[in-house]
């Protein structure tokens, strides 16, 4: 069973479509790169599935795991297994990270009907977890993203995936705004997330990252529909050639 | 008797929907107000010639006053010729066991968390042998005796200390200060005294024993807390869990005396009964608290989480005389629902070299609206002054209303007041991070709210900030969503 399936899915904003009938099947231990465009849909398309209310879904289905996923709330798909890491990381002041994330947490595994985690373990998970990522631990006592560099709110959305464990990751825009140096530490963390239960959709607007994790296939959205599919090869086309080519009809063909 | 949950449940809401409970026995006086009540009270309550002579000035001034209508509250006018102004402490009928207790309330206790115990101590449930409030009492009583610290009921003080209540009553809110103060030096009932004296720091939060005891507070409760050359202490005031009180007009006055390095911490969760959805009931609270820092190096801090009450009128202060001394302000006003809160403070700086730092948090939901308003007066001789003000507004929905009324009165050149503010609505995207991660929206909410508050409740004691924080949950469930 794939761990996503997107079905002709049409999503918008009051009176107008941003998805117009996008297909998309992620199988387990598969890795996805969704490229396009700016404004092609790509944001629009990950918070449709984490379930922002501000989209509203007009047609076609989306399965998690076989579960109808469009009839969850939000924090249901998040404890279903599904990671959204945002593209703008949100602030949320004087609340400590690790206070934020041991929320999280236990929120997951309650659902799981798992006990919560006391504090000495999830201190040494997050210990774990942050070396991972060469994070210092003065990051667990700052308040959730306030103050942040841009490198240090990605590399914090992906300690908070590695933390939550998620089926399906899905990584909007997380390489933007990071140096070289990050964007190796934020890879690194994100491949050895990578396994055979776990699917992951990396949406990207330039081919940079994919230089350090290598997906199995990579997609072009553009105007809110899927229009070519490949693998890792098509990345370095688009990079070389950039979104133009692709806008002749027939002519790929 | 009732016996069955519904009749108590609807007659408990009767309570609070009348607001003004008449049940006379035979301990109480006639309603209304007049020399002869007041020489009646103090007759009853067997008060030295002194004490009656301040009320009966005070008594006497009141009659000139009239309520005040600059706050940013509206209230239909109080009869104060319908209140009784003495009844004996009495003690509500208790109750056999906790079945027969509002189910509402004890959901309520549950969620915060209240120990069964002190359920049934708060609900005036008859309490069992595990929890004896009045050994626990005694056993801190002897042990503050032992440093010399005075620590009981105002009552009691006048009996056993009148020459410190002589001296002391009235230094930092005069009898005639301001309409509902003076109405408070007419009629109050009781209270608490506390003395610590010099060099003493004293060793525990004086809360615990005011929880146990908390259960009758009155109407007209006034407070004295004096602490002598060096001395500390750290006073908390108030219950995390709400209290039942029928009466619906409060008026307390607290006075706080610090001399030459000594330090005073107040802390107050006040959670009284806030009216229902639709504004209905709930309590007036109009109160005067001040301290005075009289010595040098002295620091009179005061920290308050206002969630209950109908309406909150209310500006701790501190009067900053000796010369190095510190006043502190810290805030949470919660107003939900129609609450409305209008609370601040007022930094009166006359020595030199004084600081005072305010931080107020308003926090706005449903109809609610939440008034700000301090005063930082400097006067001519506090060279050096400081002040820090820190006014930030929460509002969660768009019925709901912040306003905020800084003054700033500088009489000293070389002086300096510093303010910020800003008001944020609860984000619809940090709402949404929270969910994506799991937590559900009634967590969320209440994650980002004492965030909000947090530099106010790292001014509490530990275990009181945590109940103060359930509390802020359990006072804004269903107003996000
Ligand atoms: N909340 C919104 N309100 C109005 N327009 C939106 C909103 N979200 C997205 N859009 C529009 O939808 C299109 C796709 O946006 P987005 O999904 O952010 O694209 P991408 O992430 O691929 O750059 C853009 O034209 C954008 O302006
Ligand atoms: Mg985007």
């Amino acid at each position: 069973m794939p761990i996503l399936e997107i079905k002709d899915l049409k999503a918008g904003i009051a009176g107008r479509e941003i998805l117009r009938g996008v297909n998309l099947t992620i199988a387990p231990g598969e890795v996805h790169a969704i490229m396009g465009p700016n404004g092609s849909g790509k944001s629009t398309l990950a918070q449709v599935l984490a379930g922002r209310d501000t989209y509203v879904v007009t047609g076609g289905e989306v399965r998690l795991n076989g579960r109808d996923l469009l009839e969850l709330s939000p924090e249901e798909r998040a404890c279903e297994g599904l990671f959204l890491a945002f593209q703008y990381p949100v602030e949320i002041p004087g609340v400590s990270t690790s206070y934020f994330l041991k929320a999280a947490l236990n929120a997951v595994r309650k659902y799981h009907g798992e006990p919560e985690l006391d504090a000495m373990d999830f201190l040494k998970l997050m210990k774990q977890k942050m070396k991972l990522l060469d994070m210092d631990a003065s990051f667990l006592s700052r308040a959730v993203n306030e103050g942040f560099s841009g490198g240090e709110k990605k590399r914090n959305e992906i300690l908070q995936m590695a933390v939550l464990d998620p089926k399906l990751a899905i990584l909007d825009e997380t390489d933007s705004g990071l140096d070289i140096d990050a964007l190796r530490i934020v890879a690194g963390g994100v491949n050895s997330l990578r396994g055979p239960d776990r699917g992951i959709l990396l949406v990207t607007h330039y081919q940079r990252l994919l230089n350090y994790i290598v997906p199995d296939y990579v997609h072009v959205l553009r105007d809110g529909q899927i229009i070519k599919s490949g693998d890792k090869n098509l990345a370095l086309e688009l990079e070389a050639r950039g979104y133009g080519w692709l806008e002749e009809p027939a002519a790929a063909h | 008797m009732p016996t069955d949950t519904g009749t108590i449940e609807s007659l408990a809401n009767k309570e609070y929907e009348w607001g003004f409970v008449t049940d006379i026995d035979a301990d109480a006086l006639p309603k209304g107000l007049n020399e002869d009540i007041i020489r009646e009270i103090s007759r009853r309550k067997d008060e030295p010639e002194f004490l009656l002579e301040f009320r009966l000035k005070a008594y006497r001034h009141w009659l000139t006053m009239v309520p005040p209508q600059w706050a940013n509250i509206k209230h239909p006018p109080i009869n104060f010729q319908d209140i009784i102004y003495y009844s004996a402490p009495k003690s509500k009928k208790k109750l056999a066991s906790l079945d027969e207790v509002d189910p509402e309330l004890l959901r309520t206790y549950a969620k915060l968390g209240v120990p069964l115990a002190e359920q049934k101590l708060l609900a005036n449930v008859a309490v069992d042998a595990v929890f004896d409030s009045v050994s626990v009492a005694t056993t801190f009583k002897a042990k503050l005796a032992e440093m010399g610290v005075i620590f009981g009921s105002f009552s009691e003080a006048v009996k056993t200390h009148p020459e410190l209540v002589r001296k002391y009553l009235g230094s930092v809110v005069p009898y005639s200060d301001n309409f509902y103060a003076t109405l408070n030096s007419a009629v109050f009932s009781d209270g608490s005294f506390c003395f610590v004296p010099k060099g003493v720091r004293c060793p525990m939060e004086l809360s615990t024993y005011f929880r146990i005891n908390a259960k009758e507070t009155g109407q007209f409760e006034r407070t004295l807390i004096i602490a002598e050359e060096g001395a500390y202490v750290s006073y908390l005031e108030g219950c995390t869990a709400p209290m039942r009180d029928e009466n619906q007009l409060h008026a307390a006055v607290v006075e706080l005396v610090a001399l030459d390095n000594a330090q005073i911490k107040y802390s107050t969760v006040q959670n009284w009964y806030p009216g229902d959805k639709q504004g209905k009931g709930g309590i007036y609270n109009f109160v005067t608290k001040r301290g005075k820092c009289l010595g040098q190096n002295s620091r009179i801090s005061w920290t308050q989480v206002e969630t209950g009450s109908a309406i909150t009128w209310k500006y701790p202060s501190v009067i900053l005389q000796g010369d190095n001394s510190i006043g502190e302000f810290y805030s949470v006003a919660l107003a939900n629902n129609y609450q409305q809160a209008d609370t601040g403070t007022k930094m009166i700086h006359i020595g030199r070299n004084t600081r005072s730092t305010i931080v107020s948090k308003g926090i706005s939901a449903g109809h609610g609206q939440n008034t700000y308003r301090g005063l930082v007066k400097v006067l001519k001789g506090a060279a050096n002054a400081r002040n820090y003000t820190q006014c930030d507004s929460l509002l969660l929905g768009d019925q709901c209303g912040a306003h905020t009324f800084p003054y700033i009165e500088m009489k000293n050149t070389t002086s300096r007041a510093e303010h910020e503010a800003s008001t944020s609505k609860i984000g619809e995207d940090q709402l949404f991070y929270c969910k994506q991660r799991g937590i559900a929206l009634e967590d969320a909410v209440n994650m980002i709210i004492n965030g909000f508050c947090k530099e106010v409740f790292k001014e509490l004691p530990m275990e009181f900030a945590v109940e103060a924080q359930k509390l802020l949950g359990v006072s804004l469930e269903g107003s996000v969503g």
